[in-house]
């Protein structure tokens, strides 16, 4: 038996918060309806990878493996019919979920209110950049942008130098999990209560909430932390260091005395860290470019996993600057499984990830790619919603239900 | 069972929480959530009280700020777990708790006769909850991680920086605190379950995983294509066949106190066209960017568009955004829906409008300083509930008698002897 067993989701969600939430527990065996349409797909599959690189509305990874388990229908929301058979998956639901820009939803009859009328305990969530209120709640946004404003794009990167881009929107992944805690305790609470409630999140404020001690840090003491590259205020060695090999690299710090001389030893002991202008953290910090030339020295001669196991098993924390390629033949991330191989319909088998952590008794199960768009219509609208074989035909007539004749042309995200 | 929708959802349950640094986010946030956490410490006080910020830069174990977030909402009590008694003391306590929070080395629990086994004997519906860098098992179990080496194994490291220089961290720690938000998210689940079932389990935590899970599309680009994605600095950078070549444009832009991102595209994105048109008219309204102001956003396709044509867009945007602060190009993009924001920092962030609107900060009372901090809030707000934090982080054994004494019975005479032969 797993977790959610038995528990229902309506997903309206698109791109990748709230698929990212709602994932979770389609994971750990709740039954996800995933609701998009031809005309107005989600937008996650204009983002790629695509399958052998050739954009199509089926052929997104991105968008797959956001929807694992989870069943997807094409249903045209601004139809009033659509709004109605919507209105019928949020009475089976248990919890309704969306990811739109505030008062989307309301303008289909679709908001939390509107479901409590249908279903007195529903639980409801909205996830959203910036939040269902407040004077910028109404600014569409992108990850990258709410990275932006939170403040943690600021901190990334070389002192008197651009910031780089966040390519991977890091915000937007703090602020699922967040939710996927909130959620199941709104659950829980409703076990015991059989009241519902709504969440409301905001994505930018999970990422500023991932700044606390620095945050806590300016209204004390006033002190905006700069970017520094790799460098820590308490820590020296601590950087990255070029490895042998095109472009590889790792990373390497000591936190304390015993580490500082567990390195010397695993480079060993070579003449330069006896002068006395590495002999303490202080005066480390003091020549810290010259101490990062010399270790780089060091940390050329080897690839960065041959560099990694020296250096662990000397007692020095140390690790591959891992690339995509390193993460999928990572030997830790293999031996917790987690990249789960699945057979999508049209990609074919491409790998999922495992959630974070390992429930010992009710385990999480993977079973199901990322759904084509429709792909499960006669299973929802047929066994989910009862509707007859006829009534489902009249939907495909009067384009409630949307079909591939109803695709606009395909534009990937550029 | 009368109106308990004002009642925090994880009220009632007991959280023990036994972390470092590694995991005492967790905690914060089932505290967050409600649940009542105490935080179990050595008889002198845990190690994460030396780390920084301090308050007016004085380490002193009851100053960390570091310290003050991340025990936010909690209790706290000292307890040895390395003598027997203490070891005696925490199987009383876990008898009544719902959820048991570590991060110690894999297998030290064991080791001293409290894993996961022997709680769940005590209490068959305990939940524990170990947070590792790499989880309790396989080739890394052991391996020592700090921030940026586990956020480099997780692959967040790479994916920052410029083109051909030193791939870049994110300034302040990820690696742990992602881990542990993870790690709340699944002892929540596995709360829901024992609540139904009468039974608990072994929530193994992988903070190399949460971080793998957070990279956007990079595992799915080496998965499908054999692509690996890197830092391209402050740049996007498509790759086309020859001879078109790369394609090199801004993401991020000077501005005149700073910087901030543009989404410079067009296309077949009708909200991407409408923000570069409206960021031109902006500039053309400005006396600037002139030579562009007739250019048709919707047929810029960055497969097949020159690095010449582009530049011919760069340029005159480039320097338009010069002559502008963030706040007057955070306020026209509002405004004009532009996709643009300010880089901010923390500085910004507090003047933040929104923010206040949200009433985000909370104030946090430290009446032993004999004032208040203002403290990140909780991002997501509930219908019928306040975020408002029970307490300020714990000074040293502060509830020590509240429960040694009130919950388990113990007399001020036992508690001073268990102090001085250093079991609490």
């Amino acid at each position: 038996m797993q977790v959610f067993e038995g528990v229902k989701i309506a997903d309206f969600s698109w791109v990748i918060v709230g698929p990212t939430i709602v994932r979770e527990f389609a994971e750990h065996g709740a039954t996800v309806v995933h609701v998009e349409s031809h005309r107005y797909p989600d937008t996650g599959r204009v983002l790629g990878p695509f399958k052998d690189n050739k954009p199509s509305i089926d052929s997104s990874a991105w968008f797959a493996v956001r929807n694992s388990n989870k069943y997807g229908i094409s249903l045209d929301l601004n139809k009033t019919g659509g709004q109605e058979i919507a209105r019928k998956l949020v009475r089976w639901a248990d919890i309704v979920c969306e990811s739109m820009a505030p008062g989307a939803m309301a303008k289909w009859g679709l908001d939390y209110e509107s479901c409590r009328k249908i279903k007195e305990d529903i639980i409801y969530f909205s996830t959203c950049q910036f939040g269902q209120t407040g004077p910028l709640s109404r600014y569409a946004g992108y990850g990258q942008l709410g990275a932006a404003y939170g403040g943690i794009s600021y901190v990334v990167g070389r002192p008197g130098q651009p910031p780089p881009n966040l390519y991977n929107n890091y915000p937007d992944f703090i602020a699922p999990p967040y939710m996927v805690a909130a959620l199941a305790a709104a659950l829980l609470r409703r076990r015991k209560t059989g009241k519902g409630i709504y969440l409301d999140e905001s994505q930018v404020e999970a990422g500023v909430s991932f700044m606390g001690p620095a945050v806590l840090d300016y209204m004390v003491n006033k002190k905006i932390p700069r970017p520094d590259e790799n460098r820590d205020p308490y820590m020296a060695p601590h950087g990255v260091y070029p490895c042998r090999g095109e472009d590889r690299w790792i990373a390497i710090a000591t936190r304390n005395e015993e580490e500082w001389l567990n390195l010397v030893k695993a480079m060993g002991e070579p003449d330069w860290p006896k002068d006395p202008k590495f002999s303490t953290l202080h005066s480390r910090k003091e020549h810290e470019e010259e101490l990062n030339s010399f270790i780089a020295g060091w940390s050329s001669a080897y690839t960065p996993e041959q560099a990694m196991q020296l250096l662990q098993d000397a007692g020095v924390p140390a690790g591959v600057v891992s690339t995509g390629e390193d993460l999928l033949n990572d030997p830790q991330l293999r031996s917790r499984n987690h990249f789960v191989p699945l057979d999508h319909s049209f990609i074919g088998r491409h790998a999922y990830h495992a959630p974070a952590y390992r429930l010992s008794k009710t385990p999480h199960h993977l079973w199901k790619a990322g759904p084509c768009l429709g792909e499960d219509n006669l299973r929802v609208y047929k066994e989910i919603l009862g509707l007859s074989e006829e009534e489902i035909s009249d939907l495909i007539a009067e384009g409630i239900i949307t079909t591939e004749a109803d695709l606009k042309t395909f534009k990937p995200y550029r | 069972m009368g109106e308990t929708m004002n009642v925090p959802l994880l009220e009632g349950y007991r959280v023990l929480d036994l972390t470092d640094e590694k995991g005492l986010l967790c905690g914060k946030v089932l505290g967050d959530l409600g649940a009542d956490v105490v935080k179990v410490e050595k008889p002198r006080g845990d190690q994460a009280r030396d780390i920084g910020p301090f308050i007016d830069d004085t380490p002193d174990p009851e100053k960390s700020l570091f310290w003050f977030f991340t025990n936010l909402n909690k209790r706290g009590i000292t307890l040895n777990l390395e003598s027997y008694e203490g070891r005696e003391i925490f199987r009383k306590l876990a008898s009544g708790a719902h959820i048991v929070l570590e991060s110690f080395e894999p297998g030290y629990l064991e080791g001293i006769g409290l894993g996961y086994a022997e709680l769940e004997r005590i209490h068959p519906a305990i939940i524990l909850t170990s947070i590792t860098p790499f989880g309790q098992k396989g080739p890394y179990a052991h391996f020592k991680a700090t921030d940026i080496v586990g956020s480099s194994l997780g692959g967040m490291v790479r994916i920052y920086g410029d083109l051909n220089e030193t791939p870049c961290r994110i300034g302040l720690p990820q690696f742990f605190f992602l881990g542990s938000l993870h790690g709340a998210a699944g002892s929540i689940l596995a709360l829901y379950r024992s609540q139904m079932t009468g039974k608990g389990q072994w929530v193994d935590v992988s903070c190399q995983e949460a971080m793998a899970k957070s990279l956007m599309d990079v595992p799915q680009w080496w998965d499908l294509n054999r692509v690996n994605i890197k830092g391209t600095g402050s740049h996007i950078i498509s790759k086309r066949p020859e001879p078109l070549g790369e394609l090199r444009v801004p993401r991020i832009w000077a501005c005149k106190d700073g910087h901030v991102v543009f989404m410079f595209a067009g296309g077949a994105a009708p909200g991407m066209v409408a923000s570069s048109k409206a960021l031109v008219e902006l500039a053309n309204e400005n006396g600037m960017a002139l030579e562009i102001k007739d250019y048709d956003w919707a047929k810029w396709d960055a497969s097949s568009v020159s690095q010449k044509e582009a530049d011919k867009l760069v340029k005159p945007i480039a320097q338009f955004l010069k002559t502008k602060t963030k706040a007057e190009l955070l306020e026209e993009a509002l405004r004009r829906s532009i996709l643009m924001a300010p880089i901010q920092h923390i500085g910004d962030l507090v003047q933040s409008e929104q923010l206040k609107a949200r009433e985000f900060w909370v104030e946090v009372d430290h009446p032993e300083l004999g004032r208040t901090i203002p403290c990140p809030g909780f991002p997501i707000k509930m219908t019928g509930l306040t975020y408002r934090p029970k307490r300020r982080a714990p000074r040293i054994g502060e509830h020590n008698g509240e429960i040694y004494g009130g919950e388990l019975g113990l007399s001020g005479a036992e508690l001073v002897l268990l102090k001085t032969q250093g079991i609490i």
